[in-house]
Parts: structure tokens; sequence; C-alpha cells
């Protein structure tokens, strides 16, 4: 045991060695060692690397990520090593989230001079514990080829999905494992109210809505434009744009619609925020300022198909030309989310399930 | 030296035995230290921080398991699909162990290599797969489509609880036909040759001298494929929809989603104990099959397919295993060569057809991204994970399972046996939150360290590799060993020339068992937190979760590579040899 135990220890060194090469270039001979902050993130957090390589040489400092898993995940993963923080900063708590981040305290208030910038409906947590830095519109999208062929209207508003001529189009995420089908049910909890949003869903369900568990099965599985058979899709207000930017062969108009009725999509937004117990707190501060500032915000977009809360950050040019921002999302009070997100969950999963 | 060894055995009896025991207890040690560092440490901190956080303590919860409907709902889902689950991967996987056990014939190999694919698959991947094959614009419905003239797609699969079946039935028949197949290759075919003699039928030969000599590794298949199906998660949202729940799904759910840690941790231990007492019920079972048999090179014992029945029946099995392992295969790869265009494309003249497009842009990032990596990397990454898991749970395997197979009837063994099984019939959800919690102190403060992930994949394929190693340990005639001790042959040499070769075979098996487990990244690593090293299955998901339709092309390209790696790499581990390990 023991040689063979000694031969996989230094084969687990090798590898690490080997491993360890590969990690980015690090700055050459800075002045003095840099110092390193962690960022915690979602799976899909993306940044390009000459913007990360701008703020280290900046402030001579070292980022590492860290992926925690989907948002709820790495949100858990911060609570449960609050005594031992696995890092400096948290990124992607959304609005849906926020409030278990807020209640169990993980975060440390920073009031950023970048914060006069942000207009205030994206502000949701007074204490600037948690800092809004992206935004994403949840709503339908549909296959503009399959309505064109049949001659039929492609929906407008949330009410069209229950009547006769869309029986049977829909495909829709649970909202006890997707983000986006959470974010849907709560635009149709503020769209129909707390009380009448389950006869929607009754309606729903009567109309052969499908529920699947997560985005991917909906828009890669089911979704028509993909190889499925149903037109319409719970997903982002940037797809069509990304289907445009994602089209091979190029192509100059979306394929597909988005359904931007008042009141018939949910915003999601994401926030950041300095983890309790940090040793590094003018770095992380630094870091949060760069992540609201429109060299960070206007990267954003193309990396994870999300928009600048700061209004000073440009579009760039695929989504000027192809997005559009519905006028008025379904409105639901974040306290209101905070008291009853588990309690809404588990009435649709009796509504939709059983 | 060797003089001493024989006079030692020469005295045999009590000393004997006891220093049988000592040397067994020995053996425990490194494997119990790995369990008890990284698995039963971080699983009860997570618990005891779970049931703290409710105020009805531990009882409490699990009253609450058993009032709430729910709950109830999925533990009874849980057991019922999995049974049934694990009967039709027995019915399909036996068959297939008879064929690749008894017969040679040509692309066996090959065959071996493209069954054990499915079983790395990420299940976002695997439900793609089906859907190339069977979803609406899949290549059967397609034909039918064509051939019938029909304008809507015929078959129905995703979402539904046959999905999920045949799905379980994918994945986990390379279990049974590598265990299974393994050891049928290697039992004397003259039992049932003197059976026929004697006039026995084929069926009575069959249940008579086959399965009783087969018992064990048909049990060990099973346990190991119904714990798979018990545990399952992703095969169950993602293949059967929201409507479906097993344990694994609740305890996600009321983790992330609703954040009821102490229902989540009743809901947990309630998924081990029926692990455990299954695990329990197996070894009590394992005591009595169990026997010492002369087991064959597959020279002996493997013949060329001749006669027409034969061949009918071998043509059957394959055609069978083919059509469901392969098949979904072949229609995912297909997808990464052809640009799908929409049925109803708005007045765009998409070219389809043949392209190697979404290959030839694996390998750049328009935005540059910091979390991008060329393919090669991924690879690299993964390639390595997968080798230090091999290692690290051979080095570890290999110790318990020769004191289970040494010393079975012994109070330690009795009692550790089960507790090997756990890891595996343990909430990946539960764990990963385990690691996180447990883990954060120096010297273990690994959480963000790159040796968690093959520590993680270790503590899955820990099971597989003993499961693997015992049968064909146990199954060494005492016999031969005593007749080298007393022939003069020193311990070592005893293990070299007489243990090494008898389980070289199961050495490959289990080898190849824990380089899949790492390349599929079961269980906890996929709530891990992985600071570097992005795997091929990361890269897969991170173009998955985009939309576009160069991103899915993208993703079915990394999928086929991931493919390409594993059946590579499994024929690469079929045709190692060990330098004192022959052909076993």
């Amino acid at each position: 045991m023991s040689r063979i135990g000694i031969r996989c220890l230094a084969l687990i060194a090798v590898l690490i060695g080997a491993c360890g090469q590969s990690s980015p270039a690090e700055p050459t001979a800075p002045p003095a060692e840099p110092t390193t902050l962690t960022v915690m993130t979602h799976d899909s957090f993306e940044v390009s690397q000459e913007v990360v390589a701008a703020f280290e040489q900046a402030h001579n400092a070292r980022i590492r990520f860290f992926k925690a898993g989907d948002a709820g995940t790495a949100l858990n993963q911060a609570i449960l090593s609050r005594e031992s923080p696995l890092a400096d900063v948290l990124y992607g708590v959304d609005n849906t989230f926020l409030s278990r981040a807020l209640e169990e305290g993980i975060f440390e208030a920073y009031n950023s001079p970048l914060l006069s910038q942000i207009p205030d409906e994206f502000k949701l947590d007074p204490g600037n514990r948690a800092l809004p830095v992206d935004y994403g519109d949840v709503c339908l999208n549909y296959d503009r080829g399959y309505f064109d062929q049949r001659d039929l209207a492609p929906p407008t508003r949330l009410e069209d999905l229950t009547q006769p001529e869309y029986a049977d189009l829909t495909v829709v995420q649970n909202p006890a494992t997707s983000s986006p089908g959470l974010a849907f049910l709560l635009a149709t909890i503020g769209h129909f109210g707390v009380d009448s949003y389950r006869d929607y869903w009754a309606d729903l369900q009567q109309n052969g809505v499908l529920v699947v568990s997560d985005w991917e099965t909906a828009y890669y599985g089911e979704f028509t434009l993909h190889g499925g058979e149903r037109p319409i899709v719970v997903s982002y207000g940037s797809s069509p744009p990304a289907e445009v930017y994602f089209a091979d062969p190029p192509i100059d108009e979306p394929p597909t619609g988005v359904v931007t009725a008042e009141g018939s999509c949910f915003r999601q937004i994401e926030f950041v925020g300095i983890l309790q117990g940090t040793q590094v707190r003018d770095l992380a501060r630094a870091w949060v300022d760069f992540m609201l500032s429109p060299t960070f915000q206007e990267d954003m977009p193309l990396n994870m198909f999300v928009f600048p809360v700061n209004p000073n950050a440009a579009l760039p040019d695929v989504f000027a030309a192809h997005l559009v921002i519905p006028d008025q999302t379904a409105q639901v009070a974040p306290d209101s989310i905070a008291a009853n997100r588990e309690a809404w969950i588990e009435q649709w999963r009796n509504v939709t399930l059983r | 030296m060797a003089k001493r060894d024989a006079a030692l055995a020469a005295r045999g009896g009590k000393r004997n035995a006891q220093g049988v025991r000592l040397s067994t207890a020995l053996l425990w040690i490194a494997p119990l230290l790995f369990l008890a560092l990284f698995y039963f440490y971080p699983l009860g901190t997570i618990l005891q921080t779970s049931f703290a956080r409710g105020e009805a303590g531990v009882g409490g919860a699990l009253l609450r398991v058993f009032a709430d409907p729910s709950a109830r709902g999925a533990l009874w889902f849980t057991f019922w699909q999995a049974a049934l689950s694990t009967a039709l991967t027995l019915v399909i996987g036996l068959p297939g162990a008879y064929l690749l056990a008894r017969y040679r014939f040509p692309g066996k190999r090959l065959l071996r290599a493209l069954t054990g694919i499915p079983f790395v698959l990420p299940t976002l991947v695997a439900a793609a797969a089906f859907n190339a094959l069977l979803g609406p614009s899949g290549w059967v419905n397609v034909a039918l489509m064509r051939l019938f003239g029909l304008g809507a797609p015929p078959v129905a699969f995703t979402q539904s609880l046959a999905a999920i079946l045949v799905a379980h039935v994918f994945y986990n028949t390379t279990i049974v036909l590598r265990l299974v197949g393994d050891f049928w290759s290697r039992l004397d075919p003259r039992h049932g040759a003197a059976a026929q003699v004697l006039g026995a039928s084929a069926f009575h030969r069959f249940r008579t001298v086959t399965l009783p000599l087969l018992a064990p590794a048909v049990t060990a298949a099973a346990l190991l494929v119904f714990i798979f199906d018990f545990t399952s998660f992703g095969v169950i949202l993602v293949l059967g929809g929201p409507r479906f729940a097993t344990l694994e799904v609740e305890i996600y759910i009321q983790t992330i989603s609703l954040f009821n840690l102490p229902l989540a941790a009743a809901l947990s231990v309630l998924q081990l104990a029926a692990t455990l007492a299954l695990t329990v019920i197996y070894t009590r079972l394992m005591a009595r099959l169990s026997r010492p048999l002369s087991l064959q090179t597959r020279e002996i014992a493997q013949q060329p397919l001749r006669g027409r029945r034969n061949k009918l029946l071998a043509a059957a099995i394959l055609t069978l295993l083919l059509a469901l392992l392969v098949a979904p295969l072949a229609a995912l790869a297909s997808r990464s060569f052809v640009r799908l265009s929409p049925r109803d494309a708005p007045r765009q003249t998409a070219p389809t057809g043949f392209t190697l497009d979404f290959y030839r842009q694996l390998g750049r990032d328009p935005q540059e991204g910091v979390f991008f990596v060329p393919p090669t990397v991924a690879i690299r990454n993964s390639l390595a994970f997968a080798g230090a898991t091999v290692v690290l749970g051979l080095a570890l395997g290999l110790p318990a399972s020769w004191a289970l197979a040494r010393d079975s009837r012994s109070l330690l063994s009795r009692l550790l046996d089960p507790l090997l099984m756990l890891p595996l019939g343990t909430s990946a959800v539960t764990l990963g939150l385990g690691f996180i919690l447990a883990l954060d102190q120096p010297p273990l403060n690994l959480r963000a360290s790159p040796l968690l992930l093959p520590l993680a994949h270790t503590l899955v394929a820990f099971p597989f590799i003993v499961r693997s190693l015992t049968p064909a340990l146990r199954s060494i005639q005492p016999r031969l060993r005593e007749a080298a001790t007393v022939l003069g042959a020193s311990p070592t040499r005893v293990l070299r020339t007489v243990d090494l070769p008898l389980i070289g075979r199961a050495l490959l098996v289990a080898a190849s068992f824990a380089f899949m487990i790492s390349l599929g990244e079961f269980g906890a690593t996929s709530l891990l937190a992985r600071p570097e090293y992005p795997t091929v299955p990361v890269a897969i998901f991170r173009f998955l979760s985009r939309p576009g339709a160069v991103n899915f092309g993208q993703a079915m390209a990394l999928s086929t590579i991931l493919m390409a790696l594993t059946g590579g790499g499994m024929l690469a581990i079929e045709r190692f040899r060990l330098a004192e390990i022959g052909e076993f």
C-alpha cells in the first residue's frame, strides 16, 4: 500500500504541477506581490480576459474566480461557509434569492460611489449590502417561422396562451428547479395577482402547457427553432439578439420574437456583495466599484447576455439593433417575494404537477 | 524469509488465523482513514448543521418527512422506478454479458468500449442524444414521417416514465456487462458440459449450474445498478420532467430552491438508511452465495461463434445492445456534423448538411472569456483528473477488497463491507455542501483545491472498485495460496504469482470504472466549487447554457469529443498489461 500510496501522491503532485502551469500567466514582475481577491460566482458567469487583466494591473491584484454551481447552490455555499468564508465577494444573487442572502447576513454594507450613477429601480437593498450589477428580462419567446408559415398571429400577451389556437404550443420551466422558470412564475403572479395566478396556471394546464425542469431542455429540446415541437418558450429578452450573434451562417433578423406586453416579463436583477469576514476589504470594494463601472458593464452583454444597470455603459451593436426591452415588467414587491417565495413554489407544484 | 513463512504456514492453525486477522486490520487503515476524512466527517458536519437549523431536531424532521405526502410519494416512486430500471437493465445486460463472456468475435473490444460510453455522458448530453434519435426531429421520427407521409412526428419519447427507464438502461447496462461479463468469462465451461452429459437441458443447465455460480457477480451488479437508479437525479429531471421526483430530486429542491435544510437532511438520512439496508441484505446474501471456484483463462472459456443458432442469438443480442446503447450515441455525433435547419425556417436559405464548422470554432472564443478553454486543455484536465482517480481509487480499493476477500467473516469485515457502499447512496447535494462546510481548516482546507475533484470521484468509484475486485479475490482457491506458501513462496511472491494474475482482469475492470466515473463527473462534483481547470463536461455545459445554433452545435461537437475520448480510453485500458499480469 505505502509504495502505491507514495506513487499516487507523486502522481497527484505532478498533476497539480502540470495544471498549475496552464493557469493564466501572472502579470510580469509586479513591484510587490499581488494581493489575491477571490470572487465567488454562479456557473453562468463569464468576463473577458482583458477586462480582468486591466483591473489586476491597476490594483496589483490577482483575481481568483470560484464557480460554485447554479445561483442557488452558490448562495447556499456562501451561507454555510460563513464562519470561514470561501471568498471575498459573491456575485450572482438575483432578486428572487436576495431575501435569503440578506436574512442570513452574509454581506457587509458598501456605499459604492458608483451607486449614484445607477437608477433607483435597481437598488433593492436600501442598506447597500447587495449592489445591483445587471438585469435581464425573462419573457416568452416565439419561433417567428412557425407562426409565419401557418398565418397564425404570434401571442402578444400572457392571456393568449390559454386560448384554443395556442393549445399545446407552450413550454415553460419548473420554478422549483429553474431560475427562468421561477421568474416566469413571478411574472404571472405580478400580472394576475397573488389570488388569481393559480387560475391562470390551471387554465394553462388545461391548454396543454408543457413543463420541463430546465432551460436547456425547454430551449434545445422542445422549442421548434431547435428541432422541438413547441413554438413558444420561456427564455430571455436577450435570446433573439443572441440567436443573431450565434447564427451560422450570419442572419440579419432574429428568428425569434419576444412577448413584451405590459406585465408579461419579469426582470431579474443580479447583485454583488462583499462577504462578511473578508481580509482584503479595500480590494473587494475596488472590485465592486469596477463591476459597476462602464468598462465591466459594457463587457457583460456579450459574455452573459444580461444588461448593464449603469446607463453610462453602451450596448454592443447586436443588442442595440435587435433587443426589445419591455416598457413595463411585471411588478412583485421584493418584500412579497421574500415572504412568499417558498409558499408560491409549493402552491405552483400543487396546481401544476399533481 | 521464504523458509520462515513456510514454517509459519506449516504450523498453521490458530496463530495463522490471528496473523491473518491482524494483517487484515492493517489493510483497512488507509481506506478507512480516507472514508473517515472525506466522507463521514463532511457528511456528519452537514447533517448536524442542517438539523440544528430546524426547531424540531432530528426526530421532528424525520417525522415531517413521513407526514409530508410529497416526500412519501418521492420515497415510493424512488423505490419502484429503481427496481423496475434495475430489472430492465439486467434483462438487457445479462444476455449481453453472456455474449461477451462466451464468444470470440471480431469487433468485440470495440463493442465493449462503445457500451461504456453512455456511462460518462452528462445528463443534458444524454438527453440531447435521445432527442437526436427519438425527438420530433430525430432519426426515428423523420424516417417514420417520410416513410408513411405523416404530418406530425409519431413517437413522443422525452418527458415520460419510459424515457427514465430507457435512460437508466442506457447508462447502467455497462455495469452488468463489465461486472458479470468478466466473471462469466472465467467460469469453467466444463461444469455446464458435465451437466449436459448428464442430460440436463440448456435452461436447466443455466438455472442449476451457471446461475448459482454467477450469482455473486449478478447480485453485485444489480446492487450497484439499483443504487445508481435509486439516487438518480439528472435523468429524472431532464428526461422525466417535473412530474417525477426521486428522493435525490426532492433533496435538491428542498436544499436549493426552498432552503429547508432540516427537511433536506431528513430526506438524505432516509436515502442513506435505504442504501445501508440494501447493502446489509446484499452482504448477507453474498456470504451465502460466494464459493471458491477454479477460474479459467478466457482462452478456455471462450469459443468462436459457430453454428446457425448461436449466430442468430448473437445477432439478436447485438442488435438490442446497438439499438439501446450505441444508436443514441451515433445520433448525437451526427448532430455535431450537421447544420439543422428549423422546419419552419423564416425566409432564410440556411444551407443544411455536412459541416465541420462546429469543430473549427471550438478553439476560439470571440469574447476571449476568462473561462473559455480550448478543447485540448479541457481534455487534458479531464484526463488528469481521471488518471488521479484511477490511481487513488486502486490504491485505496485494493487493500479494502483484499481485506474483505481474505477475512469476510470477521466482525471488522462484516461491519465495514456495507459502509463502503454508502457514498454511492449519499445525496450529492448534501455531500457537496458537507465538503464546503467541513474541509475548511488547514491542513484539510481543500475547498478550493483541485485535489477535491479526484477525491470526490474516488469516493464514488470506491464501491465499484471494491465490487469488481472482491468477487475475483474471493474466488481464488485458498489451496493455491497455501500450495505456493508450502512450496516456499514469500507472501509478496504469492501475491505476485498467484493473486495478481488471477485478478488482473478484475483490476482492469476496476480501473475502467474509476476512469469512467471521473470522466463523467458523478455525484457531488457537479455541486462543488471549481476554481480553475475546466473539464470537458464543464466546457460542454458552458455552450449548452447559451442560446444560439452555434452554441448548440459546439456543445454537440465537444460531446462527440468526450465520447471519442472515453471510447479511446477504454480501449487503451483494455489493452493495458501490467508487467506481471498476463492475459487472464
